[in-house]
């Protein structure tokens, strides 16, 4: 009952086989695509409104790339009544016991921690995972917390946070990921950029200060602003306070 | 053999994770719940019925030297329809699953479904066969993911029934093997007595 397979009939059903199964897939795409991208936003805008005080404008349109490690932390000002009441920082970090953890981290304009929320993890189940809000009382301990004056950075590494038990690489990772939250915010802030955080996560950044720099300014486009005269390498009070604190992670 | 014969083969007799022992990547790997292992299973399902009534409707078109390739992009171009529908409508399940829906397609119950069943039978049976195998699947997987919740978690279907935290191992990758294994043993036994 099957044809007979001669070279023509071969190319011919599967050209039709293919070509069918592409304009099914084109439809669906079509179909999903404007679902899938609201739902990306509301995602985004959810974890906003969650880690910042109440603002009135729309964060998500007022976005401010920079470029920190080869990556891009995304800043989203949160303002009410045309005045800054805090700063979300879509941040990252790559050291996470299985692979990439995104954070949302909230700062109050005096980069006070207000809230932070994970928005997506592979840590595993009943370990790593416990730096989701709701599932232990990890994240909490950062709220109030100011980088600036506080040591971000598990007690075993001489910080002031108490890692989740046999979760420490997930802890160190979230610490770290706060730490470069930071970084932006204090560049962005105070056009510091020479803050080294205190996990020493971000140390690679400064090593390779002028290969880093040119990455994140060919990565900016005209629409970002960004912050030039930081980089001068220009001393400010900020910095040193925190050289104190600068330590290796291992 | 009666629609009923053909439903409920694929759930007991021919129970593809118990019995035919296929597809255990998405089965050792999606099931650390409950709603997870259901998912995919219903995901699996939903690939399975369609690529079996697709499948059933153009056999007899199809040269038979080129039928794998023609299968493989017919059952590849479903489970990218089933991957987007999930990223809009249940983006939380989607970002739980991850990589294991796209794999639907290397998941060889459903190419052995195409080539052993759909190929040689009549649609409406074709789509019962992709339903029952479906069901058995999703059967497996949740049960699979409820133990593995139960005492991983001490929840199920991510309602705490217990406070405090259970045998970890039983949420990460031994854990899947040990419990796949007792339940393996458990339903084949429950099998043998059904059929005496």
């Amino acid at each position: 009952m099957a044809k007979e397979s001669t070279f023509k009939n071969m190319v011919l059903t599967l050209l039709i086989i293919t070509l069918l199964s592409a304009a099914a897939l084109g439809g669906a795409y079509v179909l999903t695509k404007e679902t899938i991208d609201l739902g990306k936003i509301k995602k985004v805008n959810d974890a906003i409104a969650q880690v910042v005080p109440e603002f009135d404008n729309n964060p998500s349109g007022e976005v401010i790339k920079k470029g920190i490690d080869g990556d891009t932390v995304k800043l989203y000002p949160a303002k009410k009544d045309g005045k800054l009441v805090g700063m979300a920082a879509e941040t990252f970090t790559k050291s996470g016991f299985s692979g990439l953890i995104t954070l949302m981290v909230g700062f109050l304009p005096d980069g006070t921690i207000n809230d932070i929320t994970v928005i997506s993890h592979n840590e595993t189940p009943g370990l790593g995972d416990k730096i989701e809000k709701g599932k232990s009382n990890f994240s909490i301990q950062f709220e109030g917390k100011n980088p600036l004056t506080t040591k971000i950075s598990v007690s075993k590494d001489g910080g002031e946070i108490d890692a989740i038990t046999a979760s420490t690489i997930s802890s160190r990772a979230y610490c770290d990921a706060v730490n470069r939250a930071f970084k932006a915010f204090l560049e962005e802030t105070t056009g510091d950029s020479s803050w080294e955080g205190a996990s020493g996560a971000t140390s690679a950044t400064n090593k390779n200060k002028q290969i880093n720099d040119g990455t994140s300014d060919a990565t900016l486009t005209g629409e970002q602003k960004t912050n030039t005269d930081g980089n001068t390498g220009s001393t400010t009070p900020t910095t040193d306070t925190v050289k104190v604190n600068k330590e290796d992670k291992k | 053999m009666s629609k009923f014969g053909i439903i409920s083969r694929g759930i007991f007799k021919e129970n593809p994770t118990f019995v035919l022992v296929l597809g255990m990547c998405p089965t050792l790997a999606t099931t650390s719940s409950a709603i997870n292992g259901m998912s995919m299973g219903l995901a699996t399902m939903f690939v399975l019925a369609l690529s079996n009534l697709t499948i059933s409707l153009v056999a007899g078109q199809i040269p038979s030297k080129v039928r794998i390739p023609a299968f493989v992009v017919i059952i590849s171009a479903f489970v990218t329809i089933v991957d987007l529908l999930m990223q809009a409508y249940v983006p939380a399940i989607y970002a739980q699953l991850g990589i294991f829906i796209p794999l639907i397609v290397v998941n060889c119950i459903i190419l052995a479904r195409a080539e052993s069943f759909a190929s040689k039978n009549g649609a409406f049976d074709s789509i019962l066969d992709g339903i029952g195998i479906g069901l058995g699947f999703t059967l497996a997987l949740t049960m699979l993911g409820a133990v593995r919740e139960l005492l991983g978690a001490k929840s199920i279907f991510g309602i705490k029934l217990i406070e405090g935290d259970g045998i970890t191992l039983f949420v990460l990758a031994p854990g899947a093997f040990i419990a796949l294994a007792y339940l393996m043993v458990l339903f084949n036994m429950l099998k043998k007595k059904v059929a005496k």
